[in-house]
């Protein structure tokens, strides 16, 4: 049976059906479309306003390579300008891959280029060096843990040199979903109170941060890319299988499986959660020794890297943080951020 | 597993040590263990009795919410859950128990037999054995089939105001006049609150009735909707039992365990905004009644082990989902998903909960602090549903319309659901033939209004939700022309010089 008109321009044959809408459009219908839906998100959450200079995260995967490609199509229209922000994490046999896949895009669509190493900004540490180091110390090695808060750190050190004012990330709707079920099983509720947003406005000087992808489906991102002929970069990252998120993800397979709308309907729980005030975290203050956005004296990643160079790398995770020198009172410290196991930049 | 504040001082390898036979109870450290709760906790069998007891005291007590004399009726399943509930507030509120309950309670056990596809024998039979155990209990029992939906009226939707909550101080003022009272009256009047009367039973559900619930569900297209659709409409049923007989709380049999999957589920179904509702505690929404779930502290591991060690009966019910595979329904999942999870790392449902506990009934900031806003048709929590320019709003109707690149090309063929894509405005402007559909589906939460995307025809619902909802959508047109209405001088005969 040939495949039906295209419901929207009614001239080429249909390509592919929407995940969401199941309805049948032909690739360019279908790419104006995703164009389109992005812009909204962009306009609608007044996300980037005009002559911003935008830093985008970029690490050779999928949504940012689609997320580079859409903003430098739009950026005429919403007058940006974009820079693209790679981060060198020190993977060996993955990183420098995807690097080269984001090289060659930064070439092709002639944007400058920017890489940040872990190994030039953390004194010598790389991912590699982390995961042998915390690989002695029992249960899971968790060095996603020290990848989420150390590529966010490297992310904004990149975009600070670029002198951007926003940062844009690729997260789609899928990493949103899995980040609230993710949050609920671990029971991190100043995360669920702090999250669920358009992306954080910048508060104590950091950049706002934003997700222009942020309600597309993850399909939808793997099928534009199709129908852009993107070259990116699409293996998981080595450390990937040890993470926590492993388990929202597959819960999210299956959610999706048995009602085609559950990532939406997660999304639009997320942005409704209420949380008692006690639970939310504190309001940020200034890291005592990097001057960099945190809610103890000691921001998460001077923490993280001060317990690997004792030498005892869970130090800054999990109850109690003791031995490092801060004062205030002991909270429960949240162990960072959502372990990336797709070669999506960090937030 | 990476939970937040979690100690990593013990390496992974070693499970904890099993308790050997030598091994003493931990808490009285004499008696020998029968039952091993939570890691390793080895206990006695008066000593687990003792505990569970006094969990369930606890959550009554902490809460402070159903005041001595009340009337409070018991949802009652059948199922090993709602049965110890049974089971502690009969031992709970007998004359030889330390500090007795002081409610006086009620049971009622819905039977669904025709929703879940039983045949008429299988039904009688189970109510039949449902009977048995409702009368050893002995407190007044009310037997309602879910066909008595069809004879519901409007009013269960409706709201109703309720007297406002007592304070600290009035608790304790009420628990001491009760208390006076009955010191007053001597001991020997109070062996029962009230003696068992019969029950009071609209008579069984004619076969028209038992026909309409079938095809019914089985015009539901999924499961998950299937599911959904019966909770509706049991809570509407046991509401509805509720106020006819002057209940003014509804006990809930659900099991911690059973709370961290609701949880999980009603995330997953775009409920997150009445997490604290459809979880906590107590449930207000009703108004004058309020839903309790004084077991939500008991995991369903000690519920199995008391009701084993205890012989409390229970009757097994099939339900809508018995024997339905594994990934039939969002419910089924995560079922599934959560106690595989806990299997690996014992901790989930602690976690789950404790993070349910944190969950506040409040609308997020930015909403209206003053008038709640209208609340939906089928659960009757305030509306969550954004206005059309939030950009999460624009998601969900990316998903269901055409888009607009060619709005000239769209706009001729009758827009499915052009009601929606105005920007808040005028709401009733076409009178498409979807408009009795449409209407019913503005006046959901957004949660109920995924689900009845299953349901193909609104026709077979009950009578009562089509009504209501007639009624609902014609007092916001009246609303509406209210500001263009010319009052009416009632007041002609005083001034007699105007005509």
């Amino acid at each position: 049976m040939p495949a039906p008109q295209c419901a929207s321009c009614r001239k080429a044959r249909a390509a592919l059906r929407r995940p969401r809408s199941g309805q049948a459009l032909c690739g360019t219908c279908f790419c104006a479309a995703f164009e389109a839906e992005v812009l909204h998100t962009v306009v609608a959450g007044r996300l980037l306003p005009p002559g911003a200079v935008v830093a985008v995260g970029a690490s050779g995967g999928k949504d940012s390579t689609v997320l580079a490609h859409v903003l430098r199509e739009l950026a005429p229209r919403l007058a940006i300008s974009l820079h693209l922000v790679a981060v060198d994490e020190g993977i060996g046999g993955y990183r420098d891959a995807a690097l080269a896949a984001v090289r060659r895009q930064a070439a092709r669509w002639e944007l400058p280029l920017t890489v940040v190493a872990y190994a030039e900004l953390f004194g010598g540490w790389t991912m590699d060096a982390v995961a042998r180091s915390t690989a002695g110390s029992g249960r899971s090695r968790s060095c996603c843990t020290f990848c989420g808060v150390l590529r966010r750190r490297a992310l904004e050190e990149g975009a600070r040199r670029v002198g951007a004012t926003h940062v844009v990330t690729g997260h789609n709707a899928d990493d949103m979903a899995e980040t609230v079920l993710m949050n609920f099983l671990r029971g991190d509720a100043g995360r669920l109170a702090r999250g669920g947003g358009l992306g954080s406005p910048g508060e104590g000087g950091a950049l706002p941060r934003c997700r222009p992808l942020q309600l597309a489906s993850q399909k939808e991102v793997v099928l534009y890319a199709h129908f852009r002929r993107l070259d990116y970069f699409s293996e998981e990252c080595v450390y990937a299988p040890e993470a926590f998120r492993g388990h929202a993800r597959e819960l999210l397979k299956l959610l999706e499986a048995a009602r085609p709308s559950a990532v939406l309907d997660l999304v639009h729980s997320a942005e409704r959660l209420a949380l008692a005030p006690a639970a939310r975290p504190p309001p940020p203050g200034a890291c005592s020794r990097c001057g960099a956005l945190a809610s103890r004296a000691l921001c998460q990643a001077c923490a993280l890297l001060d317990g690997l160079n004792r030498g005892r790398p869970r130090l800054a995770i999990g109850k109690g943080r003791r031995g490092l020198d801060e004062e205030g009172s002991p909270r429960e410290p949240q162990p960072s951020g959502p372990p990336a196991s797709e070669p999506i930049p960090g937030f | 597993m990476c939970e937040v504040g979690e100690d990593y001082r013990a390496p992974a390898g070693q499970p904890p040590p099993r308790p050997g036979r030598e091994q003493k109870c931990v808490k009285c450290k004499e008696g020998l263990p029968v039952v091993v709760i939570r890691a390793g906790d080895a206990f006695c069998r008066d000593c687990f009795k003792a505990f569970y007891v006094h969990k369930f005291r606890a959550v009554l007590g902490k809460n402070r919410l159903i005041f001595p004399g009340e009337k409070v009726l018991l949802a009652w399943s059948g199922g090993p859950s709602s049965s110890s509930m049974l089971w502690q507030v009969l031992e709970g509120l007998s004359r030889d128990s330390a500090k007795r309950l002081r409610f006086v309670p009620g049971v009622v056990y819905a039977d669904e037999g025709a929703a879940c596809g039983q045949s008429p024998e299988d039904r009688a039979e189970t109510v039949a054995e449902a009977k048995l155990v409702l009368q050893s209990v002995g407190f007044p029992w009310h037997i309602v089939a879910l066909e008595e939906v069809f004879s519901l009226p409007p009013s269960v939707l409706r709201c109703s105001a309720r007297e406002p909550v007592g304070t600290e101080g009035a608790y304790k003022a009420a628990v001491d006049s009760f208390l006076q009272q009955q010191h007053a009256l001597g001991e020997g009047q109070q062996s029962l609150p009230c003696p068992p009367r019969p029950p009071i039973r609209a008579g069984p559900p004619t076969a028209g009735q038992t026909e309409a619930l079938s095809t019914l569900f089985s015009s539901v297209e999924t499961l998950t909707a299937k599911e959904e659709l019966l909770q509706t409409l049991r809570t509407h049923l046991i509401l509805h039992v509720a106020r006819t007989h002057g209940y003014s709380k509804v006990m809930m049999g659900d099991s911690c365990t059973r709370l961290a999957i609701k949880l999980m589920t009603s995330l997953a179904l775009g409920r997150g905004a009445f997490l604290a509702w459809d979880t906590g505690f107590s449930d207000e929404r009703h108004g004058d009644v309020v839903v309790v779930r004084p077991m939500r502290e008991h995991t369903l591991k000690e519920v199995a082990f008391y009701n084993r060690l205890f012989a409390v009966p229970s009757v097994f019910t099939p339900a809508v989902d018995t024997k339905a595979p594994e990934k039939a329904s969002i419910h089924r999942l995560m079922e599934a998903f959560i106690l595989r999870l806990q299997a690996q790392f014992p901790s989930t449902v602690s976690t789950v909960y404790r993070t349910s506990e944190k969950l506040v009934k409040a609308p997020r900031d930015g909403c209206a602090a003053g008038t709640p806003g209208p609340r939906c048709l089928l659960c009757m929590c305030v509306l969550d549903v954004d206005t059309a320019d939030s950009a999460t709003a624009f998601g969900a109707q990316t998903s269901s319309q055409l888009p607009q690149t060619q709005p000239p090309v769209a706009q001729a063929e009758a827009p499915v659901s052009c009601c929606c894509t105005r920007m808040g405005g005028a709401r009733h402007c076409c009178r498409t033939e979807e408009d009795p559909r449409a209407r019913v589906i503005e006046q959901l939460c957004y949660g109920c209004r995924v689900n009845m995307k299953d349901l193909p025809s609104l026709d077979p619902l009950p009578p009562y939700i089509l009504a209501e909802a007639q009624l609902r959508s014609q007092r916001a047109e009246a609303e509406q022309i209210q500001e263009y209405l010319l009052e009416d001088r009632e007041d002609e005969d005083a001034r007699p010089g105007e005509s």
